[in-house]
């Protein structure tokens, strides 16, 4: 057995996988909320785009976003413009990969939580004088609450898991964007057999325990607040 | 308010202004437009025509729509809707908080008392009854500070004896908290028991509109009510008590006396009685060595058979009132019965209504 493995991606994947969860809870919840109330003919074509990340094999997604994120196309080009530093091999960049391959981790189960709701508790709230975004934080949010918590921990879980997209957007730039599933691979590449064990064992626990977590609490719990 | 709804196959057109005080009754069969017309009430369909006002405040217009929210119109739904995070409290709370500007003259515990709520305060509503839902329901929306109370079906998921409970608190709430109810219903014995007056529907359309007792009595309607329940309700005061044999005179509104199994009213009080059109027989003349006690001269006002079954229904006038008979159109041949004839009506079976107290007093 060599030394402990190297931490450090370890914990820059946890920072990722907590930004990219927050930047999906603020876009994802307006989007799962449409898609759960309209009936507008666009609705089955933005389920669609929401759910592409599911199927894509992750190449073809980090191929895309290489392309729209780097210094000479619009989009890469004007946040160099405005920050100075790149969207490709930045950490900045893997949030904005890492929200695009995660989207449909949060806004499935939201939406799904949102449709479980319905519209009636909100006509109620309506008559009780309370507007849309008064209804909202206090009646649709706390009746999906269970929902929101399934979302979040799939979304934190599918980000600590991601590869191909961070490969190819990020690179493997130590501190700043290599993950730990590159470490891992790079390991393997590496013959060093013991720290891809070791870290691959933290990953398969980390998960188990997740989705352990969720699914019991799903089913013991019935949310309650107030 | 004057409205068109248009769905697939159905259209709802309405022209109706509806008093500011007092139960008004939106009565009709399933399907005739009723829950769709309150809706519109409240703001929750967006999708139709026309003017709705209140007061001097259009609601909606050309150009106008004020939101649910805005209306200060109460909701008590069909399936209660209470919010199952909160608390029996946390849910009276979530309406009293937001009414707090509304100048009305009463606050949560006025509510609480008057609903009987005060048990029920630290539950979930998981774990209610479901007249106990519905009090809730209702106590909710009082403190929301309406303007207006819609009530859709309230009682229509409860047994009879859980609506015999709630009926008594609907009849109390315009006198006690000061505020008109729409209330709809496809149950003639809640209009009967708790409203003042009646719009009625069929098919999208107002057909008929009125105090309770003239609209029942309308022959018209039976089709609505249905054959089976068809009946018209008698205004009448308790009159005389025969303890031994456990009966009470009540003696109806322009002539005329009726004995009903006894009701523990004092002499004098108002009561309303229900007689089901198949329960009144008629004869020509008063016949004797009959079980029917309660005989009452009329005079035959319409008849009108139904040439799809063996009936026929007679209306009848007992001078201030209507009664309305369904005898088989065989015996409307053997007695020769036409308009204009004095006959003798046969009460069998009458259903009292026990909460019609004296109208305009407190419950």
């Amino acid at each position: 057995m060599t030394a402990l493995p190297d931490l450090g991606p370890l914990w820059l994947t946890a920072q990722l996988a907590a930004v990219t969860t927050l930047v999906l809870l603020v876009l994802g919840t307006p989007i799962a909320w449409w898609l759960a109330r309209t009936g507008a003919r666009l609705k089955p074509a933005v389920e669609a785009v929401t759910a592409l990340p599911l199927v894509l094999p992750p190449t073809v997604l980090g191929f895309y976003l290489l392309v729209f994120l780097n210094p000479t196309a619009p989009l890469g080009g004007w946040w160099l413009a405005g920050t100075g530093s790149t969207l490709t091999f930045s950490f900045t960049g893997l949030v904005v990969a890492s929200a695009v391959y995660s989207l449909p981790f949060m806004v499935q189960p939201l939406q799904a939580a949102f449709e479980a709701v319905g519209r009636a508790p909100l006509e109620a709230a309506a008559s009780l004088r309370a507007g849309p975004w008064d209804a909202f934080c206090t009646v649709a949010t706390p009746m999906a609450l269970r929902g929101y918590l399934t979302a979040v921990v799939l979304t934190f879980a599918h980000t600590v898991g991601e590869f191909g997209v961070v490969l190819m957007v990020g690179g493997n730039i130590p501190g700043r964007t290599k993950v730990v599933s590159i470490q891992i691979y790079e390991a393997v590449e590496t013959i060093d057999y013991a720290t891809a064990h070791a870290l691959a064992l933290i990953l398969l626990v980390f998960s188990f325990v997740v989705l352990l977590g969720v699914y019991t609490v799903n089913r013991r719990f019935p949310v309650h607040v107030g | 308010m004057d409205i068109a709804r248009r769905f697939a196959g159905f259209a709802l057109e309405i022209a109706q202004g509806f008093p500011g005080t007092g139960i008004t009754a939106l009565f009709g069969p399933s399907g005739c437009g009723k829950s769709t017309l309150l809706r519109i009430i409240a703001g929750l369909d967006r999708g139709a025509a026309g003017r709705v006002v209140h007061g001097d405040t259009v609601w909606q217009g050309p150009g106008v729509f004020v939101p649910p929210h805005r209306r200060g119109v109460g909701h008590v739904f069909q399936d209660t809707r209470l919010f199952p995070h909160l608390t029996v409290r946390g849910n009276l709370r979530y309406a009293d908080r937001r009414a707090r500007g509304v100048p009305v003259g009463y606050g949560f515990d006025d509510v609480v008392d008057a609903l009987d709520l005060a048990p029920l305060l630290a539950r979930r509503s998981g774990q209610l009854s479901g007249g106990e839902r519905q009090r809730v329901a209702i106590g909710r929306a009082l403190l929301a500070r309406p303007r207006l109370l819609l009530m859709d079906e309230p009682l229509a998921a409860l047994d009879t004896r859980r609506k015999g409970e709630i009926l008594p608190h609907i009849a109390r709430l315009p006198i006690a908290f000061g505020l008109p109810v729409v209330y709809v219903t496809h149950a003639v014995e809640e209009v009967t028991q708790v409203c003042d007056r009646i719009v009625a529907l069929a098919a999208g359309r107002v057909v008929a509109t009125g105090g309770v007792a003239e609209v029942l009595a309308r022959l018209d309607l039976a089709e609505m009510q249905g054959r089976f329940e068809a009946g018209t309700v008698l205004a009448g005061r308790i009159g005389a008590q025969d303890a031994g044999l456990h009966l009470t005179r009540v003696d109806l509104r322009g002539g005329g006396v009726i004995e009903v199994p006894q009701i523990g009213l004092a002499a004098g009080q108002a009561v309303r009685l229900r007689v089901r059109a198949r329960d009144v027989s008629l004869a020509l003349a008063r016949p004797a060595g009959l079980s029917i006690r309660n005989m009452l001269d009329a005079v035959v006002l319409r008849i009108d058979p139904d040439p799809a079954s063996a009936f026929a229904e007679v209306l009848l006038d007992l001078g201030d009132q209507h009664l309305r008979a369904r005898v088989t159109r065989a015996a409307v041949a053997d007695l020769a019965l036409v308009p204009g004839q004095p006959v003798v009506a046969l009460v069998k079976a009458v259903s009292f209504d026990r909460q019609a107290l004296p109208r305009g007093g407190p419950g």
